[in-house]
């Protein structure tokens, strides 16, 4: 670790001003990512913004057709939260599928999603379910809001404070595990909404996408049969040791199928 | 006395393991300690030509830069190899020099070039990223079969070709004649993939000089702190062996791992009498995986030659085997002496034909890994014996019952320079049949039929060489050390025992083992035991613990020196009673002189012999402390029969161990739960290789699987609920009759696991998957096989 300046904000507005909107101060919610970063030395902020104690910004609540989780809610109390595995317990699903019991007592939902990494999965869950991140500043559609691999559409300093799902009328998320890491090689969230059919895919291109040939294909047909009909082209899907990409494309399939099974 | 042998006793040691309050040598803090941190090639093959430490030396908190230039100016040594293997013609190995710190090249990722000495961790590390280092990159090669190509970039000059040797064993003749005879001849080219050993505390060592004395101290984290005192001392850092003292405290692990001497131990040792000051060094998980040494990577072509009833008569071996950048410590011996003397298995095949070829490449260096040469062995002869009887069309465990060795052919001598004392393979099979519901496996295949999944059924019955090694062999096969192993067995005045024990418990829970063998020998409460391992000042000697050695060996030594203990004290008693010693009898604690009711506790009698108030000088000596050396009479042959079922998702390739069963013949148990303890570890381990581990390596040798995001290791999901059970031949030559069970999991696993595997995708036209066969691997399988059908 290099060394860096602590701060423990008490509140948003303080974490946000601590930060300054500089690009060299980094938050900081439960570690899991930003502490083994800063140990490997593959980072050096000059001042680190602990938002892990902010009450404002833990804690879940439902109002409506609704589910509100504050950024600094770690994915345990998600996975635990009687309220989430009501109104949409793919989404409490997804939470006990993230790394271990350690993890997920620390790991936090706007750290996940602020990190963006291409494999997490609570993306599958901001595209899949249509979620709206909402920060200091703005509130930006989950549809927009990761950009690129490990890029997402929060400017230097920007923090989130909460992430709100609507209530589908039916969703579940399937992973298929890194055998190594945990993440996901690909992850499907299948939701079925008042709108129609929204199917979020994390972990097999550089960030999260909705595939909408599966969408269109269920839209028509809600059937296992009809998702796995679907063969999703491997442009642009990540390839490595452990999936290339066109067996990432025949997994997407593959899984949101399952879902769509497990949905019945 | 109650008996302990036998007996599920918790183990004592895990009391403080589990509460923290185990002592690693990372916990461990000497007096005005400094921090190590090692400047490592980032490339796998470079000139150096020049280091800069100035830049280093200018951070705060630096208080030494050595080079290898440094430790050559001061006449260190290289690593040693501690076993000498010649090769075809009488042609000697060929050893490349192996200075801890390179001097002018470096030869994998990983390579030491510097060490930067600094008052705290984060010091040094700065220390280490100023440090320059111009390199000039050269060419490399990470494989072992393209670096015997021609013109594969050299890894030392002094080896043309990259080929370390070239050994055979067998007759080649009688093989060649065997196979042109055959009626069915099978053949098998197979990888047994490299892997990491990831012990779960990673190396250390701190290093200490005291001028006083001109003594060193070198705490470490080895399986055998005295091996190292040796080889460091005598090759690399020419010190007295009396002025050095090598303590290896609780270890977490070692799987092999921990037996080599490594180039940090000797850096730091030396390194300490240079700055002036303690010398601490401890890995970071990244730096294991790049310099634990790793494990397994062959490259093999079997043919196994069999008559029309599927009767085995020849086997015929071609393996290349990567030995890394350097030769390890052990490195030589593993693909020849622990591999090739095991090809036999449990058969009676007459003839058997191998050849090995060890090649330096720029990678890690390879040396032994749990079970080290015995899983790579069993996993030719298991894969292609499974294979065969499908070629057969013969059931896979009835192919294997019509060639075991029978019980009543022991001592059965192999066409592989080993003689087995004894086995009953037979026996081992049938209940692994019986525990595993071999004859309704069909059903069970049917109903996974019906989810859509694919399900498979396989054998491995292993055999290993355990309880390393009688030294007249091991030394007339090219070993550098005697492989016996030493024991003390001291009362104290009270009645109290301590043994000193040369076998090093990490993980292997011989302080309770070894207490639980004491307590019943001496007749004394299991509680009045204290097992000493892991200290050059304090154990007279050891070889250390690998190569499932401990209980055979050590544990034999430790009897030895009992019967020492006993045969005094029936003279003390002798003496006390006023009777003759040869009419002294002893059993369960209490020394007793046949036709009297004469007799005496052990307990009694040690007092005595601490507070020898009228003993007669000239025939009795005080005190009740003996000592041993055992050295083995023969290999010991654990062996057994797995069987495992898989599950398959065609969809995604997905491969689920559903049931593993485990019937092992280990000899006499001592304590059947840490027994079979043992064997769960490495049946995981076996899994993980046979289904996760796997060390990826790019062409140009930058480790690819360098961090647990991208080297997968088995986790307890993975693993199902084992069926297990014993079967008992005990061991004919070693006093407790025990045989070793640290190594058979990892040993029998992987081509169970294959075998289930290949025998669920045969449905499918796929008949052979590479380690680990992860579930791309396994789709990529089944979907080539789709599309061809297309
Ligand atoms: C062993 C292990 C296994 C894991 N397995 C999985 C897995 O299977 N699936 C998965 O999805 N994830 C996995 N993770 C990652 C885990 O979910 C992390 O918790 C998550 O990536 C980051 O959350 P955090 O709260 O720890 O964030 P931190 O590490 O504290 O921060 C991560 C990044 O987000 C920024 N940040 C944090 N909070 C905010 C905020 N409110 N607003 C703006 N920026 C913010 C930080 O500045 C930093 O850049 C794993 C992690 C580990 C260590």
């Amino acid at each position: 670790m290099y060394n860096f300046d602590y701060e423990k904000a008490a509140s948003a507005d303080d974490a946000v001003k601590a930060a300054g909107g500089s690009d060299d101060v980094m938050f900081l919610a439960g570690g899991m990512t930003l502490i083994p970063t800063l140990k490997l030395r593959l980072t050096q902020p000059e001042k680190v913004v602990d938002v892990g104690g902010i009450g404002d910004m833990k804690g879940i609540s439902v109002s409506g057709d609704t589910v509100t989780i504050g950024a600094a809610t770690t994915h345990a109390d998600v996975a635990g939260s009687d309220d989430v595995k009501k109104a949409i317990p793919a989404l409490a699903k997804l939470a006990s599928l993230i790394g271990d019991q350690q993890v997920r007592n620390r790991g936090t939902i706007g750290g996940s999603i602020a990190n963006a990494d291409p494999a997490a999965d609570y993306p599958a869950a901001v595209v899949g379910l249509g979620a709206t991140v909402k920060t200091n500043k703005r509130e930006i559609a989950g549809d927009d809001f990761f950009t690129a691999m490990f890029e997402t559409a929060l400017e230097p300093g920007e923090l989130i404070t909460s992430v709100s799902f609507p209530v589908p009328e039916k969703a579940d998320y399937q992973k298929l595990a890194n055998p190594a890491s945990g993440y996901a090689m690909v992850g499907v969230m299948v939701a079925k909404t008042k709108d129609g059919v929204r199917v979020g895919v994390t972990g097999a291109g550089p960030s999260a996408f909705r595939a909408s040939a599966i969408e269109d294909a269920l839209g028509s047909d809600f059937s296992s049969d009809a998702a796995k009909g679907v063969t999703m082209s491997s442009d642009d899907l990540n390839n490595d040791l452990h999936a290339t990409a066109e067996y990432r494309a025949s997994c997407i399939s593959t899984l949101a199928a399952r879902a769509v099974k497990a949905i019945g | 006395m109650a008996k302990h042998v036998g007996e599920r006793m918790k183990r004592v040691e895990d009391g403080r393991f589990l509460t923290g309050r185990g002592t690693y040598t990372d916990d461990i803090s000497k007096p005005g300690q400094t921090y190590a941190v090692f400047v490592r090639s980032p490339h796998a093959h470079a000139k150096i030509k020049s280091v800069n430490v100035d830049s280093a030396l200018n951070v705060e908190g630096v208080v030494a830069v050595y080079t290898g230039a440094d430790m050559a100016a001061d006449g260190v040594g290289g690593l040693p190899c501690g076993w000498q293997v010649i090769g075809k013609g009488g042609t000697p190995m060929i050893e490349p020099a192996h200075p801890p710190l390179a001097v002018d090249t470096v030869r994998y990722v990983g390579d030491a070039v510097a060490v930067v000495i600094a008052e705290t961790k984060n010091a040094a590390k700065d220390g280490a990223e100023a440090l320059e280092v111009d390199y000039d990159v050269q060419p490399a090669v990470a494989s072992a079969v393209k670096a015997m190509e021609s013109g594969a970039p050299q890894v030392h000059d002094e080896v043309p070709g990259n080929v370390c040797y070239d050994w055979e064993l067998g007759d080649k003749d009688a093989v060649d004649k065997a196979i042109n005879d055959a009626h069915h001849v099978t053949t098998f080219d197979l990888v047994n993939n490299r892997l990491i050993p990831n012990a779960i505390e990673p190396r250390a060592a701190i290093g200490e000089y005291d001028p006083a004395g001109d003594n060193y101290t070198l705490t470490t984290t080895s399986q055998n702190p005295h091996v190292i005192r040796l080889l460091m001392c005598a090759f690399v850092l020419q010190i007295p062996e009396h002025k050095c003292r090598v303590v290896a405290p609780d270890v977490g692990g070692g799987f092999g791992s921990k037996i080599f001497h490594y180039a940090e131990e000797a850096v730091v040792t030396w390194a300490s009498k240079k700055a002036g000051r303690p010398v601490k060094w401890t890995s970071d998980r990244s730096e294991a995986f790049l310099t634990d040494a790793h494990g397994r990577d062959h490259v093999t072509k079997a043919q196994l030659a069999m008559d029309k009833d599927g009767k085995f008569t020849a086997l015929k071996v071609a393996t290349v085997a990567n030995m890394g950048a350097y030769l390890s410590t052990f490195a030589s011996s593993i693909p020849t002496y622990l591999y090739a003397t095991l090809l036999a298995g449990q058969y009676t095949t007459p003839v058997i034909y191998a050849e090995v070829k060890a090649v330096f490449t720029h990678t890690t260096p390879v040396d032994a890994y749990r079970g080290a040469g015995r899983p790579e062995a069993t996993y030719v002869i298991e894969r292609i014996v499974e294979i065969a009887a499908r070629e057969m069309g013969m059931d896979p465990a009835e192919i294997r019952r019509k060639n075991f060795i029978q019980p009543d052919q022991f001592p059965y001598e192999t066409p592989v320079a080993l003689t087995y004392d004894t086995g009953n393979y037979q026996a081992s099979l049938d209940r692994a049949l019986e525990l595993s519901d071999y004859a309704n496996f069909e059903k069970r295949r049917e109903e996974s039929a019906k989810n859509g999944k694919l399900r498979g059924v396989g054998l491995s019955c292993y055999i290993e060489a355990c309880g390393i090694a009688p030294s007249a062999v091991a030394g007339a096969l090219g070993a550098r050390a005697g492989l016996y192993e030493a024991a003390e067995v001291r009362f104290a005045p009270t009645g109290t025992v301590s043994v000193f024990t040369g076998s090093h418990s990490h993980g292997q829970g011989h302080e309770t083992t070894f207490a639980q063998l004491t307590a019943d020998r001496l007749g004394i409460p299991v509680e009045n035991v204290d097992i000493v391992h892991g200290d050059t000042d304090r154990i007279p000697f050891g070889m250390g613990t690998y190569g499932s050695r401990s209980l055979a060996v050590g544990g034999s030594a430790i009897v030895k020196a009992i019967d020492k203990i006993i045969v005094k004290g029936k003279k003390i008693a002798a003496h006390m009673m006023e009777e003759n010693a040869d009419d002294v009898e002893f059993d369960d604690g209490v020394f007793s002189v046949k036709g009297t009711n004469k007799s005496l506790t052990i307990g009694e009698v040690a007092f005595q012999a601490y507070v020898p108030h009228n003993f007669p000088h000239d025939e009795l000596e005080p005190g009740l402390d003996e000592s041993a050396f055992y050295d083995p009479n023969n290999f010991t042959y654990p062996a057994g029969a797995y069987v495992c079922e898989v599950e398959v998702d065609p969809d995604t390739g997905e491969c689920t161990v559903e049931k593993f069963t485990a019937v092992d013949d280990f000899g006499n148990l001592i304590n059947p739960m840490i027994v079979e303890g043992q064997v769960h570890g490495g049946i995981a381990q076996g899994i993980g290789q046979a289904l996760l581990e796997g060390c990826v390596y790019s062409d140009d040798g930058q480790l690819v699987t360098g961090s647990y995001m991208d080297y997968a290791m088995p986790r307890a999901e993975h693993i199902p609920d084992y069926n297990f059970d014993f079967t008992t031949t005990p061991c004919t030559h070693n006093p407790i009759g025990a045989k070793g069970c640290g190594e058979a999991g990892a040993i029998g696993t992987p081509a169970a696991v294959i075998n289930a595997l290949t025998d669920a995708l045969r449905v499918a036209g796929v008949d052979n998957i590479e380690m680990p066969a992860t579930p791309l691997k396994i789709w990529q399988a089944l979907n080539a096989n789709k599309q061809a059908a297309e």
